[in-house]
Parts: structure tokens; C-alpha cells; sequence
């Protein structure tokens, strides 16, 4: 016989789809490791907690603000918009960042060097910036529900709204975490990414209504995923008839569909490409290269 | 039974802009064979590995790796292969039994019945000295026992050829030795083509069936350590002494000077030593006559 790993009796198909579902299930329970790991240090469970306190901390100077032209408390108003932001955060942020700083330390080089690592890798990497993005909005929103009136929670159609709209936000932002991450070869230049993506957000109507900003910049916050999330999970959360402030006077929900799906497809298109010849180009005297760059920049 | 050649290196090749890294290095390694592959900095061993590893494109030359061009190899292909790096430092939020078992997973797909993958977990933290640090943090380790857990990673899928890049740096002499039995059980029992690349030249010639020597992209020396020094060195020492005083003398022919010692001293020689010019004194030899270019043409034919 030869030594090709074939050995088994089973069609070339049925092998194939064989190693596949072990490769999603080896991913499955990275991701699961690894979420493990983010309850056990101190600087994962910061990343948890103080984004919490962060909003908590905002809402309470905003509970005597009210939403222009209505009554409506703009604390309230802000919980769902920054909720809806946390999510394009984790998808595009959080995983840009695992992915630059698992390229710096060598974990994507191993992953090349074990057989269909990347592809483990990756469905690891979903797995726990999704589990991540979830544990954040749930930690978020439950203290502000306790603590702000004017939330429907109580009708299904709230929690459907909500289910989808995390959804879809996580599939139209995690293709461009990855596309983000891989453009990238030094994460100190993460800044780049960081100052656009904070100017995003206050374009996006997350802390403020954008209704009276100029036109022109109404356009650009709604190009990009971050205002559709904010409307979202407005749309889920607050009573029905603040949709009269929003754009439009509506919660369009078709737009908020259309948006975040082109971003998805588009970045699903995209990001095989990118990630493919970032996988290639990885080795070890990359990797080398960059510890030795992290030793200079120390000195 | 499987191939006999697991390397097959042909004229390759590497070019970087102008600057040509590899001049067409040629060598081969057969089954179970132990491969040093030695050099100076910047002689080209690493950019020789990446190409072999999948990880680089060559440009120009032909290379077999398990009788597949590694441009092209394919998953089946990488799990047939082990890679210890010199500067890893991922995964420090896992435990070194949690990390070898999920790596470990990737290969059962390509278990064979000669080659039963991956490695059991305990077994192989066992084998390569960690069982006291089984359940500790990978970020907790010491250098040496982070190197050890890279050995063990990189051979967790029973791998039929190894790529070790300086794989004992910043091991204790007895976790060194460890090692070195490490690797006479992969190569003995497991038949793994082993090609390993050290600046220890004593570590090369305790392990290596064979050595390279790489210097400015091309091969200057291929053979046993024995029969290089000897192909090589010129002048043998030997140390004696009598009546308690010590001897020391150089010479090409040991045998002969030996044997007139003893005509002349008879019993009263004591202590006698004769040491074979070793694999560093070779070495240094070698690499300082390529780089003063006087490599003369014995040694270029013996180099091939």
C-alpha cells in the first residue's frame, strides 16, 4: 500500500464531507475552549463589564435628557443603539483584533501547519466572537431594563426583531472583522481602523438622534452597518411610536434588511479572497519577523 | 510499503528581487533517515525548510516531499507532516493537555492502520516530559517546557517527516538528552524522516544519519559526520602521557604515529587518546573556506 492518508474503504465524496464535519466540530469546540478561557482572566472579564458600566454610566447622566420632540428619555433611547453598535463592535473590532494579534504570536501559522486548521480556525473564531457579542448584549441590556421604563420586551414580535437583527449583524460584520484583520500587519496601526469606526458611531445615530444632522453625513452614517444595527434594535425595544423620530418616520425595517444584506454578501464574497492570501502568505520567518519588531518596539 | 525517498530536492532555486537566496540546492532523504541541515545564519536553511513546509514558493527547481510537489499539497499531504518553529508563542490561555487534545483532533481523519492518528494525549505529553505540567496554562510554561509542548504539537499527528527548526534552544542538558531519545524513537520505531536544523554541532552529530552544510544557497557538504571530518580534516590528535607528564601531538596519519609511539615508549604510554578532528573543527573549516571563496575542487565534487 502507499502511504496516502487514505486508507478507508469510503468513496472520495463521502470521505471529503467526513472530514469537513470533523473540521466544523473541532471548530465548535475551539471556540467553546475558548470562550471558556475569556471567564478566567481578568482582562477578558474587564472587556465583559466595562462596556456595561461604560453605558450604564451614560445612560444615567442622559435620564433627565429626553428624545427631541417627544418625552421619551434618551437614556432609553441610547440602550438599544448602543446594544445594536456592541454588535457591529464585535463582529468587525473584536475579531480584527484576534485575528492581528493570532497572526503576531504564531497561532495562525499553527493552524496552517495542522491539516484543515484554518478552516477550524475560522469557525473557532465565529464561534467565539458570536458567543462573545451575545454574552455582551445580554449584560448589557438586562441592567438597563431593570433600571429604564418604556422597553416592550414583553411581545414575541420584540424578540424576534431582536434575533434577527443580531443576526444578520453579525453575518453582514464578521466577513470585514476578518477582511480588517487580514489587511493589517501590525497591530499597533489598529488605530487606522479605530478612529473611522469611532467617527462611524457618530455618524450612526447611536448616542443622538442624526435627524437633525446635515444630509450629506444622514448619508454616509446609513451606507455602513452600524446605524442599521442602532435602528434595529431600536425598532425591537422601544414602544412603537418612536419610530416618528427616526429617518423617514419609520423603523424600516425592508432597509434595515436590504443594508445589512449587501454588506453580508459583499463581505462574504470578499473575505475568502483576503483571508486566502493572508493564510498563504503566512511563515514562520513572518512570524519571526514580527516577534523581532515587537522586541525593538519594546526597547 | 511506502516510498523510499520522502525529499527529493532538485536544483532548486530562490530568488528575492535581485539577491538569489538558494543556488540550486539538490539532496535527497530516504525513510527514517535523520537529516541535519547546518549552516550560518542567513545561508538560506530557513527560506529551504519554508519551501519544503508548503509554507514559501520556490522559484525554480523540482521538490518532492512524500512524493508531492509541497506548492501543491493538499490537506491529506499536510497532515502527513510535523513543523516545530522556532518562535511560537500562541495559544497561552490553554492547557497543555486541552491544546495537544484539539490539535490532536484535526489529524483522526488521516488515521491509517500502520499509522494510528493522532498520538494519544497522555502517552505523548508523557513522552515528551510534561506530564507534571499537563494541566498548566501554555502562557505558565518555561521556555524549555514550552519548546518540549512544540515538539509535542509538532509531533501529535504521528507525522512520517519532521521539520524541526532548532528545536533544543533553551533546553537544560538533561531535557536535551530527552530529546535526543526522543528522536531516535521517531526515527527508530516510528520510521519519521527527521530534517532538523541546530547551531549545536554536537547535537547534529549525536542525531544526524547525515549531514548538509548550507552555505550561501548551496549544498557545500552531504554525508556522515564521520566521513566528513574525515573527507576533511586533515590533522587527528592524539594525547598521551608518560610517567605522568601529558603529550600532546597533530598529525595526518594517527595510526602510524601511534604505533611508533609504542615502539619507542612501550608500557610506560598511559592515557593514550586520539580525537578525530571533530564536527566543528570540520564545520569551521568548510564555511570559512567557502566564504573566503577558495573553495578548492575536491571540495566542490565532494559536495555532490
Amino acid at each position: 500500500m502507499t502511504t496516502t492518508a487514505v486508507a478507508t474503504t469510503q468513496p472520495a465524496g463521502a470521505r471529503s464531507a467526513n472530514v469537513l464535519a470533523r473540521t466544523f466540530r473541532a471548530g465548535l469546540s475551539r471556540g467553546w475552549i475558548e470562550l471558556g478561557h475569556t471567564f478566567r482572566n481578568s482582562q477578558d472579564l474587564m472587556g465583559y463589564f466595562f462596556p456595561t458600566i461604560l453605558l450604564l454610566t451614560v445612560m444615567f447622566f442622559m435620564r433627565n435628557a429626553t428624545v427631541p420632540g417627544t418625552d421619551f428619555s434618551l437614556g432609553a433611547r441610547t440602550l438599544p443603539s448602543v446594544v445594536g453598535m456592541g454588535i457591529a463592535f464585535s463582529g468587525l473590532i473584536n475579531l480584527a483584533q484576534q485575528l492581528l494579534m493570532e497572526r503576531e504570536d504564531g497561532t495562525l501559522l499553527r493552524a496552517k501547519a495542522t491539516p484543515n486548521g484554518m478552516l477550524g480556525y475560522l469557525v473557532g473564531k465565529i464561534v467565539l466572537v458570536s458567543a462573545m457579542a451575545i454574552i455582551n448584549l445580554v449584560l448589557q441590556l438586562v441592567p438597563g431594563l431593570f433600571l429604564f421604563d418604556g422597553f416592550r420586551l414583553a411581545t414575541p414580535g420584540a424578540w424576534l426583531t431582536l434575533a434577527w437583527v443580531v443576526v444578520l449583524g453579525l453575518v453582514a460584520t464578521l466577513p470585514l472583522g476578518a477582511i480588517v484583520g487580514s489587511l493589517f500587519e501590525n497591530p499597533r496601526n489598529f488605530g487606522l481602523v479605530m478612529l473611522p469606526f469611532m467617527g462611524l458611531i457618530a455618524t450612526s445615530g447611536i448616542f443622538y438622534p442624526i435627524t437633525n444632522f446635515p444630509v450629506w453625513l444622514q448619508w454616509i452614517g446609513q451606507a455602513f452597518p452600524v446605524y442599521w444595527l442602532g435602528l434595529g434594535m431600536r425598532s425591537a425595544l422601544l414602544p412603537a411610536d418612536l419610530a416618528a423620530v427616526e429617518i423617514g418616520g419609520s423603523w424600516r425595517h425592508w432597509e434595515t434588511l436590504g443594508v445589512l444584506s449587501v454588506w453580508a454578501v459583499a463581505g462574504l464574497v470578499v473575505a475568502p479572497f483576503v483571508l486566502r492570501r493572508m493564510a498563504r502568505r503566512e511563515s514562520g520567518s513572518r512570524v519571526e519577523a514580527r516577534r523581532q519588531r515587537v522586541l525593538q518596539q519594546a526597547h | 510499503m511506502a516510498e523510499a525517498t520522502v525529499l527529493d530536492v532538485t536544483d532548486l532555486r530562490m530568488r528575492y528581487g535581485s539577491s538569489d537566496v538558494l543556488n540550486g540546492v539538490t539532496f535527497q532523504a530516504s525513510r527514517g533517515e535523520v537529516l541535519a541541515l547546518l549552516g550560518p545564519n542567513g545561508a538560506g536553511k530557513t527560506t529551504t525548510i519554508e519551501i519544503l513546509e508548503g509554507f514559501r514558493m520556490r522559484s525554480a527547481g523540482s521538490v518532492r516531499v512524500l512524493g508531492v510537489d509541497p506548492a501543491h499539497g493538499d490537506e491529506a499531504w499536510r497532515a502527513r507532516l510535523g513543523v516545530v518553529l522556532q518562535s511560537w508563542r500562541d495559544h497561552g490561555k490553554w492547557r497543555v493537555r486541552e491544546l495537544l487534545a484539539h490539535l490532536g483532533s484535526y489529524y483522526a481523519a488521516y488515521s491509517t492502520p500502520t499509522r494510528p492518528r493522532p498520538w494519544n494525549t497522555d502517552e505523548l505529553i508523557a513522552a515528551v516530559g510534561l506530564t507534571p505540567h499537563a494541566d498548566k496554562r501554555v502562557g505558565q510554561l518555561s521556555g524549555g517546557q514550552r519548546r518540549r509542548l512544540d515538539v509535542a504539537i509538532g509531533i501529535v499527528g504521528r507525522p512520517e517527516l519532521l521539520f524541526l527548526d532548532e528545536p533544543t534552544a533553551g533546553f537544560d542538558p538533561q531535557a536535551r538528552r530527552e530529546f535526543h531519545d526522543l528522536v531516535h524513537h521517531l526515527s527508530d520505531v516510528d520510521d519519521t524522516t527527521i530534517l532538523l536544523t541546530t547551531h549545536d554541532l554536537d547535537e547534529a552529530e549525536k542525531l544526524a544519519d547525515r549531514i548538509l552544510i548550507l552555505v550561501d544557497g548551496n549544498i557545500i557538504a552531504d554525508g556522515s559526520a564521520e566521513s566528513l571530518s574525515r573527507r576533511i580534516a586533515t590533522e587527528a590528535e592524539v594525547r598521551w602521557s608518560i610517567d605522568g607528564e601529558r603529550f600532546v601531538h597533530a598529525t595526518r596519519d594517527a595510526t602510524a604515529f601511534v604505533r611508533q609511539l609504542f615502539a619507542e615508549h612501550g608500557d610506560s604510554v598511559t592515557d593514550l587518546e586520539v580525537r578525530r578532528a571533530s564536527l566543528e573543527d570540520t564545520y569551521m573549516a568548510l564555511v570559512r573556506d567557502v566564504e573566503s571563496g577558495r573553495t578548492s575542487p575536491a571540495l566542490k565534487e565532494f559536495a555532490r
